[in-house]
C-alpha cells in the first residue's frame, strides 16, 4: 500500500545551518518572518510548524558564541500568535521539562490547543546541565541519568492533568445554571519521585484531548520513551540505510506498549537544495555549505574537537599540528562532543592528508551536506522513495534561509508529491491529530495511565557526531530539540 | 488632556453570574474568537489597553481553598498566550497579561512578554501578581504556604508573609527588567567580514542574586521594541503601593469614592518617596466594576445577584448607571490626581460595548478622550519615554 507522506517545517534555528549572511536572509525575531514561513507551510498543506528552544545563549571559550544566529522568541508565545494567522497548520513547541513544572506546561499547551482549535504539539526535551540551570530558580539540579525519568514522569503528570477534565466537563448551560457538569472536573494527585502535587487543574480539556507529543532522543532509553509515549519522533537519521535501521528498531518497540506501527510517526530532520539541473543544484549546495561554514566557523568547529583556542590558525591552511586538549571542553550550551575526541582528530588528520584539505575544506567535508540535492523531480522521487521503503514516515524540513527558505519546496516539490498521490491536496480535518492520522486521546481508553516502562537506567548518549569517516552532522550545533 | 482608559477582561465579565446573562457567550470562553472579538471592540473604542486576568489554579469563592461551585465560570486559558493570539488580529491596542511571581520562573516571563512585544510591535505590558494561596502552591509541590488571613492585617506574621511574597515579586520584576535590557538595541550586527552575527559586547549577563533566586542571563530574546514593556500592578495597601513604586509603571488602585481617591493618591506618592523611586512617577489608574445602561443597570446587576445567590462584592467600587453618569464620575475622580481608569465590565460583551459606544463618546464630548490613536507604542501612549538601556555605556 502506498504510504502517505507527512511534512513539517522547522523555523531556521540558532545554529550554522541557518545562513544569516545571505542578502535574502530576513529577521530572526520579527513576527513577519514567522508568519511568512508558517503560511508557506500551510500553503503546502504541511502537517506542522516546529520551533526549537534553547534557554541559555551558547558559549565558546567562555564567551557568547557570536558566529551563528543568536536570539529567538519564546516558542509558545509565537505559536499562539501564529494560531491567529493560520487555520490548519499544526503548531509544535519545544518545551524543556527540566526548567518547568507540569502544572504550568500542561496549562500552556492546553491553552494553545484551545486557541488553535486542536493544533498544538509538544516536543518534550530535558536538559541536565548546570550551565542552562543558572537562568532558573532551581539551577542545574538534575543528574544526567535522571533526564528520562524526569521527562517520563513530567509527561505522565501532564497527561493526568489533561485527563482531570472530562471532554464534556464544561456544560455552560445558563438555563440550568450549570457551568460545570457535576463530576466533570476531578482533583488530581500525583506522588512520584520528581513531582508530588495535588489540586485542581484549571484549563478544560483541549480539542485534541492531549497535544501531539514529539520526542527527539536517540539513545536506547530515548527510543523506548518515544515508543511508549510519543506520537512523533524528531529523528536525526536522515540517510537511507540508517533511516531504515532506526525505523525498524523503533517501530518494533511499539508492540510492547500495545501500540501499532502507525501510532508513531518517524520524521527525520532534513535539508534540501533545488536546481533546474542536477549540476546546478549541486553547485548551489556547495555555495550554501561554504556560507554555512565560514572561516571563523571552521576554526570554531575544530576548536570544539581540539578543546583548544585555534584562532591563530589559518582556516585556509593545514590542520593544527598541536595535540587536542582532551580534558577541557570549550563549548557550552549545546550538546557536547562526547565521543573520544582524540580518535576524531586522528581520523580528520588522515582525511585531510589524503584529500589535501584545508581546515575549512575539512570542516565542510566532515559536516553534513544537504539531505536532498537535485531537481524538484529528483527530490520528490527521493522523498517518496525514503517513505515508501520505510526509512521515514515523512520529514521535518529545516530551511537555511529565513523567511523564504521553504518557498521553492512548496512551489515546486509539493505539487509533484501530490501528483504522485502520496501527499494531501487538502487538509482532511481541523486538528493536527487528523493530519497525522492519530486517534484523539480518549480519556476512557485509559492509555494515559502511568506505566512501568521497565527501561534501563543507562546514561544517555545523544551524540551529535556520527562516525567521522562518514559525513557528520556538523558544527550544526544541535539545539535542545 | 486625554484620560487613560483600560478594560480588564476576565471570563464572561466580573459578575460571577455574568455568564448566565442574555448575550453572554459562555460556550465560547475557551476560543480565540471570543477574546479577539473583545479586544477588537476595545480597539474600536480607542482604549489604551486591555488586561487579561490569570492564576495558577481554579477560580474559587474561598480565599485559601477551592470551592465546590458548579454555577460559576471555572477554568482559564493562559493569559500571555491569549494576548499573543490576539496581537496579530489587532493593531493598536495595548495587551497586558497577568502572570504569577510566586511560582513562575522570571526567565520564562521575561522572554514571553518580550516576545509579545515583538509580535505586537510594541504593545505589550505585564501585570505581575503574587500568589499566596496554599492550594495553588500545592500545584507545584515546591513550597508550603500558610493560609492567608486578612482579618488581622496588623498581625506581624501576616505583614511578614506579605512582605516576603512582595519582596520575591519585586526581585522577579527586577530580573525581568534586567533581562529585557540584557541585549542592547543594536546588538545584532551581521558583520559578514568577521563572521559575527552579534556584537557580544552588547549582550550582558545580569548576574542577579537575591534571597529567593539567582539568574545569570542574558535573555535569549532580543530587547523588546519598547525597551521595557509596561509593568502594571494592582494594590490596595501600603506594602503593595511600595511594591508598585519599586517595580511598576502603572498602579491600579481601588478607591471607594472621590475623597478616598485623593487619600490613595497621597499614599501612592508617599510610597514613591519612601522607596526612593527614580524615573517617571507612577501612573495611577482607579479600578471600577461597571454595569452600564440607560436605565436599569442596577436592576440588571440585582438580577445577576439573584442568580448567583448573593450580593456581588468586589475590592473595587461597583458602579451601576448610565454612561453619562459614569463619565461625570470619572472626570470628578480624576481631579483627585488619577491618570486614568481600568474598568472591569460586569458582563461581557455587554458592558464593554457600553464603554466603547456609550462612555467613550461622552468623554470625548467633554474633550477628555482621544479621537484617534496616535502613532507610537504603548509606553508612548501613556507619556512614558523609551528607557535607556541600563547596560549600555554612553559613547
Amino acid at each position: 500500500m502506498t504510504k502517505q507522506i507527512h511534512l513539517a517545517a522547522h523555523f531556521p534555528g540558532v545554529n550554522n545551518t541557518t545562513v544569516w549572511s545571505d542578502p535574502a536572509s530576513g529577521s530572526q525575531i520579527d513576527f513577519e518572518s514567522f508568519r511568512h514561513l508558517a503560511r508557506t507551510a500551510e500553503r503546502g498543506k504541511f502537517d506542522f510548524f516546529f520551533l526549537a528552544e534553547g534557554l541559555r545563549l551558547r558559549e565558546a571559550k567562555g564567551r557568547i558564541h557570536d558566529l551563528d544566529v543568536v536570539g529567538r522568541p519564546e516558542s509558545l508565545t509565537v505559536l499562539a500568535a501564529l494560531a491567529a494567522v493560520t487555520t490548519h497548520l499544526g503548531l509544535a513547541a519545544t518545551v524543556n521539562s527540566t526548567f518547568n513544572e507540569p502544572y504550568e506546561v500542561a496549562r500552556r499547551l492546553a491553552s494553545l490547543d484551545h486557541l488553535s482549535g486542536g493544533r498544538a504539539a509538544w516536543n518534550v526535551v530535558t536538559s541536565f546541565d548546570a550551565f542552562t540551570g543558572e537562568n532558573f530558580r532551581r539551577g542545574g539540579f538534575l543528574d544526567e541519568s535522571d533526564r528520562y525519568s524526569r521527562a517520563k514522569e513530567f509527561l505522565e503528570t501532564a497527561r493526568e492533568l489533561w485527563d482531570s477534565w472530562a471532554p464534556d466537563a464544561v456544560a455552560a448551560d445558563p438555563e440550568a445554571g450549570r457551568f460545570l457538569r457535576p463530576g466533570g472536573v476531578t482533583a488530581f494527585r500525583h506522588q512520584g519521585r520528581h513531582f508530588d502535587i495535588s489540586g485542581l487543574f484549571n484549563v478544560p480539556r483541549g480539542p485534541q484531548g492531549h497535544p501531539v507529543i514529539i520526542q527527539a532522543g536517540d539513545s536506547d532509553e530515548g527510543r523506548e520513551f518515544a515508543a511508549s509515549s510519543a506520537d512523533v519522533i524528531f529523528s536525526r537519521h536522515s540517510r537511507l540505510e540508517e533511516g531504515r535501521a532506526f525505523y525498524r528498531d523503533v517501530k518494533r518497540r511499539l508492540a510492547a506498549y500495545g501500540r501499532r506501527p502507525e501510532d508513531l510517526k518517524i520524521l527525520p530532520a532534513v535539508t534540501y537544495v533545488l536546481g533546474d539541473t542536477d549540476a546546478e543544484a549541486a553547485e548551489r549546495a556547495a555555495e550554501i555549505r561554504r556560507a554555512q561554514v565560514g572561516p571563523q566557523t571552521a576554526i570554531y568547529f575544530l576548536e570544539a574537537v581540539w578543546g583548544r583556542d585555534l584562532s591563530a590558525y589559518d582556516p585556509d591552511g593545514p590542520l593544527p599540528d598541536i595535540e587536542p586538549d582532551l580534558e577541557e571542553g570549550v563549548t557550552r550550551g549545546h550538546a557536547a562532543f562526547r565521543r573520544d575526541r582524540g580518535e576524531v582528530v586522528a581520523k580528520w588528520r588522515a582525511l585531510a592528508e589524503e584529500k589535501n584539505l584545508s581546515i575549512r575544506e575539512l570542516a565542510i567535508e566532515v559536516s553534513s551536506p544537504q539531505t536532498f540535492i537535485g531537481t524538484p523531480r529528483a527530490v520528490a522521487d527521493e522523498i517518496d522513495h525514503f517513505v515508501q521503503t520505510d526509512a521515514a514516515d515523512g520529514f521535518i524540513f529545516v530551511p537555511h534561509l529565513t523567511p523564504g527558505g521553504l518557498d521553492d519546496l512548496v512551489d515546486k516539490v509539493v505539487p509533484l508529491l501530490q501528483e504522485k498521490g502520496v501527499f494531501r491536496t487538502e487538509y482532511t480535518g481541523p486538528t493536527l491529530r487528523d493530519h497525522l492520522g492519530l486517534a484523539p486521546r480518549d480519556p476512557a481508553s485509559g492509555d494515559s495511565a502511568p506505566r512501568d516502562l521497565g527501561t534501563r537506567d543507562s546514561a544517555l548518549r545523544d551524540l551529535p557526531l556520527r562516525d567521522p569517516a562518514a559525513p557528520v552532522p556538523a558544527p550544526r550545533t544541535k539545539e535542545n530539540r | 488632556m486625554t484620560l487613560h482608559l483600560a478594560v480588564a477582561l476576565d471570563g464572561a465579565g466580573w459578575h460571577p453570574a455574568a455568564w448566565r446573562a442574555e448575550g453572554a457567550r459562555p460556550d465560547r470562553l475557551f476560543t480565540l474568537a471570543y477574546w479577539a472579538d473583545l479586544a477588537a471592540e476595545a480597539e474600536r473604542g480607542l482604549l489604551d489597553f486591555v488586561t487579561f486576568e490569570d492564576a495558577l489554579g481554579l477560580q474559587s469563592t474561598r480565599l485559601n481553598e477551592p470551592d465546590e461551585r458548579l454555577d460559576q465560570v471555572r477554568g482559564r486559558l493562559d493569559a500571555v498566550l491569549i494576548a499573543s493570539a490576539v496581537a496579530p488580529l489587532t493593531s493598536r491596542i495595548g495587551l497586558v497579561p497577568t502572570t504569577g511571581t510566586t511560582h513562575t520562573e522570571p526567565f520564562h516571563v521575561a522572554i514571553g512578554i518580550a516576545s509579545l512585544d515583538h509580535i505586537s510591535g510594541g504593545r505589550a505590558g505585564w501585570r505581575p501578581q503574587v500568589s499566596g494561596r496554599p492550594d495553588h502552591a500545592a500545584h507545584f509541590g515546591r513550597r508550603v504556604l500558610p493560609p492567608l488571613d486578612f482579618s488581622d492585617r496588623a498581625d506581624p506574621a501576616f505583614t511578614r508573609h506579605v512582605a516576603d511574597l512582595l519582596g520575591e515579586a519585586a526581585d522577579a520584576v527586577e530580573v525581568v527588567r534586567r533581562l529585557w535590557d540584557s541585549w542592547e538595541d543594536d546588538a545584532e550586527i551581521r558583520d559578514v567580514a568577521t563572521g559575527r552575527f552579534v556584537d557580544r559586547d552588547k549582550l550582558h549577563y545580569i548576574d542577579f542574586r537575591g534571597a529567593w533566586f539567582s539568574v545569570k542571563g542574558p535573555s535569549i530574546t532580543p530587547r523588546p521594541p519598547q525597551g521595557q514593556p509596561l509593568v502594571t500592578s494592582l494594590a490596595h495597601d501600603r506594602q503593595p503601593y511600595e511594591f508598585a513604586a519599586r517595580a511598576s509603571d502603572v498602579v491600579y488602585v481601588t478607591p471607594r469614592d472621590r475623597e478616598d481617591a485623593s487619600a490613595i493618591v497621597e499614599q501612592v506618592r508617599a510610597a514613591e518617596a519612601a522607596t526612593g523611586r527614580a524615573g517617571p512617577p507612577l501612573k495611577i489608574f482607579a479600578d471600577l466594576v461597571v454595569f452600564l445602561e440607560t436605565g436599569g443597570a442596577a436592576d440588571r446587576k440585582a438580577r445577576l445577584d439573584d442568580l448567583d445567590g448573593g450580593e456581588f462584592a468586589s475590592d473595587a467600587h461597583i458602579f451601576t448607571g448610565t454612561p453619562e453618569a459614569l463619565a461625570r464620575l470619572l472626570l470628578s475622580w480624576r481631579e483627585a490626581g488619577l491618570d486614568g481608569f481600568r474598568l472591569r465590565p460586569g458582563e461581557l460583551p455587554r458592558d464593554l460595548v457600553a464603554i466603547t459606544r456609550g462612555l467613550v463618546p461622552e468623554l470625548r464630548a467633554a474633550g477628555a478622550f482621544r479621537t484617534a490613536y496616535d502613532t507610537g507604542d504603548l509606553r508612548g501612549r501613556l507619556g512614558l519615554p523609551r528607557p535607556a538601556n541600563r547596560y549600555a555605556t554612553a559613547s
